[in-house]
């Protein structure tokens, strides 16, 4: 390759204390198009140039620019192994710039456990293309042949002749101007020294001594405090706001209404949190929510848009009708709301017209659209910056923050930092939507499994745009479509009965502003599945674990290892569900469940072990045992800490969360209304992972959190004899089922 | 009104416009203490929590007028000569934490615990942790390091 130097000062990158300065690894003409064009004025965030992912200044330092954010999952860590790697420098010298829309790619959303998967692998080729223009470039530079060639912690050598130079000198503070190659060699698995390694994340000792950032702790000179006043009940109108009612209010500044969006604007945090705890208004009343007593004769008899049919194997309407043991089950599963324990924040500042907007948004160039959308500006005039928050497991309030955010500071024409309360994040993020699930089978005379049948109730809808709060309330343009995420996944089944067909009916609305948290539609769809797959395994008096084996294509070698192993780890006796020897209070039980994410990706196997109380109706899960392949591995510790909180959290979703609403509101607006997992609760956890260094790397934040509801599920059909099949667990479903058997 | 407050360690004259301003937001905002966090203002997930006389207490109830002459411990106030604690250093190295927002109200949970009983058993961590929530489900991290830091 030839190489044509070709600087020019770009300064773009201030923001960050960069400064990049262009250099050409590509042709002359290819070159000076770029540098001349309107592109090169700016840090390339396209998905096919390296050094739209990375920057290698004279010093050898790398920066990682990723689309894909850290939530708190450890993937930045991840990403920077994956980086280093393929690089073949420091793991110490990389830094990372994370969901910037000036500087970072657009890699989709951070979700639905594609970070490593997907925003990994970009990174990935984007290195080894640039590991082997550096080498094409030190092999001109030191007169030896690319194949003699070794790279170790950024310095190249030659085998023979021992000449060295490093990437510093080779493009130190210099871009690459090239494109990301797909064929680019990547590095061999054997000769990993980072991937696979379980190497310490930064942050979290920053995070145990009060040095580290939260976006709840950025603040900007100047700025103000914002609160939100939101209706007392969805859809209700602002009538009258008396303002001397927060007049006396130290620090308060002023009271703003766009149509029904209000907001008190302080000088302090506090008064913000007095004034919209204290400020008069009157709203109209507005009774747009079903009863939650008949919540599902509400979904049942909402409007079908359309069927997706997920799967459609053999003909199972035929062999439903061939006669044999129909086995037959309703599923439902409660509205989730996302819980961050840390409330949505977000600064917003406008300077010369354009607006700079600083969230925990695990999709800032969607929310960048949103946000010019909502202020009908261009979207090139606005910026927006991630900054970590708390946990959000989906698509939580940040944005909403950040819009409330955004139009006060357009308003007061200075910073406004919007931190959302407790009933806020509980009342206004939007919900993980209710699921209805209808399932049959049939069993023939010789005990074989002739047809599935299952359809879902779901809202319309895909992953997207989740149309902001303030924009709604302010009537402003919005996206105005259902965005719940892709929770039609997971409804078709991998099992091989000979007639299967799997319909989703996509409703035409649904309760509240629906979105996707974690392990969306799969985590439901999942649940229903290997709950009722259990139900046949008690209908054929066999054991379910031996039943999944049996069902499972003999060609899937990986999904019968981990299903071989669960059953070791666990130590799984052979028998059919229930126990024979129930009695007493309290009764112990076990369940499995399994699955193959999306049919595609990583497989996990899961056991739980549970205590019913058959008097109160309390389920206490005990001990859960997880085998998880997901191929390679980028740091073991990260895949044990998302198994770790996905089973804990989905424990806690399963035995004791669901949003409550009357006719207006929802009505579970703290902690003590919407209880989550204690300390009391935590289960014993055995997780075993399956390391595959020569396969591709699937994600791990969302697979075992799909299994955990089944496994308790079927844990207590175990000890009990009695089916729950309504998330959540509470006792007194528990109960009713027991006194049903 | 000029309030005077102890907190880790120094005695400070502070300036509050508010008396009900909570002392969590007067250790964040006023003095620039990003241990103590915002979660909830009800007192109901200890996020916010310091230890005020060595007691574990939810900061975002407690009107900083309150305090008066009572000590007060932030996550910060633990370090040991610009270094973590023991248990700080337990929760650094068992990667306790995943967000992280919810663990200085941990570790300060927990070192109210190993203040009073140097070598808890499971059970009387969990007692002891109880009014204390995790969103992300690091519970199990967390209890290893405090066993970690008891028996360290």
């Amino acid at each position: 390759m030839n190489l044509h130097l070709k600087p020019s000062r770009r300064d773009i990158l201030k923001g960050t204390g960069a400064l990049v300065v262009a250099f050409s690894l590509t042709p002359p003409s290819e070159a000076f198009a770029l540098a001349q064009g309107e592109a090169a004025a700016a840090k390339p965030v396209v998905l096919d140039q390296v050094d739209t992912f990375l920057a290698i200044d004279d010093k050898g330092m790398v920066t990682l620019y990723s689309g894909k954010v850290d939530l708190g999952t450890g993937i930045r860590i991840g990403l920077q192994q994956i980086l280093a790697e393929e690089l073949d420098v420091p793991l110490a010298n990389v830094n990372t710039i994370e969901g910037d829309t000036a500087l970072t790619p657009d890699q989709g959303p951070t979700y639905g456990s594609l970070s490593i998967q997907v925003g990994g692998m970009q990174i990935r080729q984007a290195a080894a293309t640039a590991r082997s223009a550096l080498l094409d470039q030190a092999a001109q530079r030191l007169g030896a042949a690319k194949e003699d060639l070794a790279v170790a912690d950024g310095v190249v050598t030659a085998k023979s002749g021992g000449g060295r130079i490093a990437y510093a000198e080779l493009i130190g503070g210099k871009t690459f101007m090239l494109k990301v190659d797909p064929a680019a060699p990547a590095k061999s698995p054997a000769d990993y020294k980072i991937v696979g390694k379980p190497i310490a994340r930064r942050d979290i000792p920053e995070k145990l001594t009060g040095k580290f950032t939260y976006v709840q702790d950025f603040r900007v000179p100047g700025m103000l405090h914002g609160s939100v006043v939101r209706p007392p009940t969805i859809g209700a109108t602002l009538q009258s706001i008396d303002e001397s009612s927060v007049k006396d209010i130290p620090g308060i500044v002023r009271v703003i209404r766009d149509g029904n969006f209000l907001a008190v604007v302080t000088e302090t945090e506090w008064a913000a949190v007095r004034a919209a705890r204290e400020i008069k208004t009157s709203w109209s009343k507005s009774e747009t929510l079903p009863d939650q007593a008949k919540l599902w004769e509400h979904v049942r008899s909402t409007k079908i848009v359309k069927d997706d049919v997920t799967s459609n194997i053999g003909d199972s309407a035929a062999a439903m009708a061939a006669g044999g043991k129909i086995v037959k089950a309703t599923y439902d599963f409660a509205i989730h709301t996302h819980g961050s324990i840390g409330p949505s924040c977000a600064v917003a500042e406008f300077k010369d017209g354009k607006l700079t907007c600083w969230s925990a948004s695990q999709a800032t160039h969607n929310l960048r659209k949103q946000l010019a959308m909502m202020m009908k500006m261009p979207d090139e005039d606005v910026r927006c910056i991630y900054i970590d928050g708390a946990g959000c497991y989906g698509r939580n309030g940040h944005e909403d923050a950040a819009a409330d955010a955004t139009l006060l500071a357009k308003i007061m024409e200075k910073p406004v930092r919007v931190q959302w309360s407790r009933a806020d994040e509980h009342g206004w993020d939007p919900k993980g939507p209710p699921t209805l699930i209808d399932l049959r089978a049939n069993i023939d005379a010789s005990g074989n499994v002739t047809a599935w049948e299952s359809e879902f109730f779901i809202p319309q809808g895909a992953a997207g745009m989740v149309d902001l709060v303030a924009a709604t309330l302010s009537d402003r343009p919005v996206v105005g479509k259902l965005a719940p995420g892709g929770i039609a996944n997971d409804s078709a089944i991998g099992y091989k009965f000979p007639n299967i067909k799997t319909v989703c009916h996509r409703l035409e609305t649904t309760p509240f502003r629906p979105s996707w948290i974690r392990t969306p539609g799969r985590m439901q769809n999942t649940f229903a599945n290997e709950s009722f797959f259990d139900e046949i395994a008690a209908a054929l008096n066999a054991d379910p674990l031996e039943l999944r084996v049996r069902y499972t294509d003999p060609a899937d070698k990986r999904g019968l290892e981990v299903l071989d192993r669960l059953a070791k780890v666990a130590k799984w006796e052979k028998r059919a569900s229930p126990r024979k020897d129930i009695k007493g209070d309290v009764v112990q039980g076990r369940g499995v469940s399994y699955v193959k994410y999306e049919l595609v990706r990583t497989y996990v196997g899961l056991v739980a072990d549970v205590d019913v109380d058959r008097t109160s109706g309390d389920v206490r899960v005990r001990r859960v045992y997880v085998v998880h392949d997901c191929g390679q591995i980028i740091n073991p510790n990260g895949v044990r800490s998302q198994i770790e909180g996905s089973v804990i959290q989905t424990v806690s979703r399963t035995l004791k969360e669901e949003v409550m609403f009357d006719r207006g509101m929802i009505t579970s607006l703290d902690w003590a209304s919407y209880p989550i997992l204690r300390f009391s609760e935590l289960p014993e956890l055995v997780i075993e992972l399956i390391d595959r260094p020569t396969e591709k790397p699937w994600g791990a934040g969302e697979p075992t959190a799909a299994l955990v509801s089944s496994a308790i599920s079927n844990a207590i059909f175990d000890a009990t004899g009695a089916r729950v099949r309504s998330v959540p667990f509470k006792p007194e479903k528990v109960k009713a089922a027991l006194r049903s058997t | 009104m000029k309030v005077s407050l102890h907190v880790n360690g120094k005695s400070q004259e502070i300036d509050v416009a508010d008396p009900s301003t909570p002392l969590l937001y007067v250790l964040r905002d006023n003095l620039g203490l990003h241990g103590p966090r915002f979660g909830c203002g009800l007192g109901q997930c200890g996020s916010c929590m310091v230890h005020v006389d060595g007691h574990a207490t939810f900061s975002c109830v407690l009107p900083v007028t309150a305090v008066g002459d009572r000590k007060v411990t932030t996550l910060e106030g633990l370090m040991e000569g610009g270094k973590p604690s023991k248990l700080q250093q337990a929760f650094i190295d068992e990667e306790a934490a995943q967000c992280g927002y919810c663990i200085s109200g941990m570790v300060m949970q927990a070192q109210a615990l190993l203040n009073k009983t140097p070598n808890p058993t499971d059970d009387e961590i969990r007692r002891h942790m109880e009014p204390n929530l995790c969103r992300c489900g690091t519970h199990a991290a967390i209890m290893r390091a405090i066993k970690r830091a008891a028996v360290a």
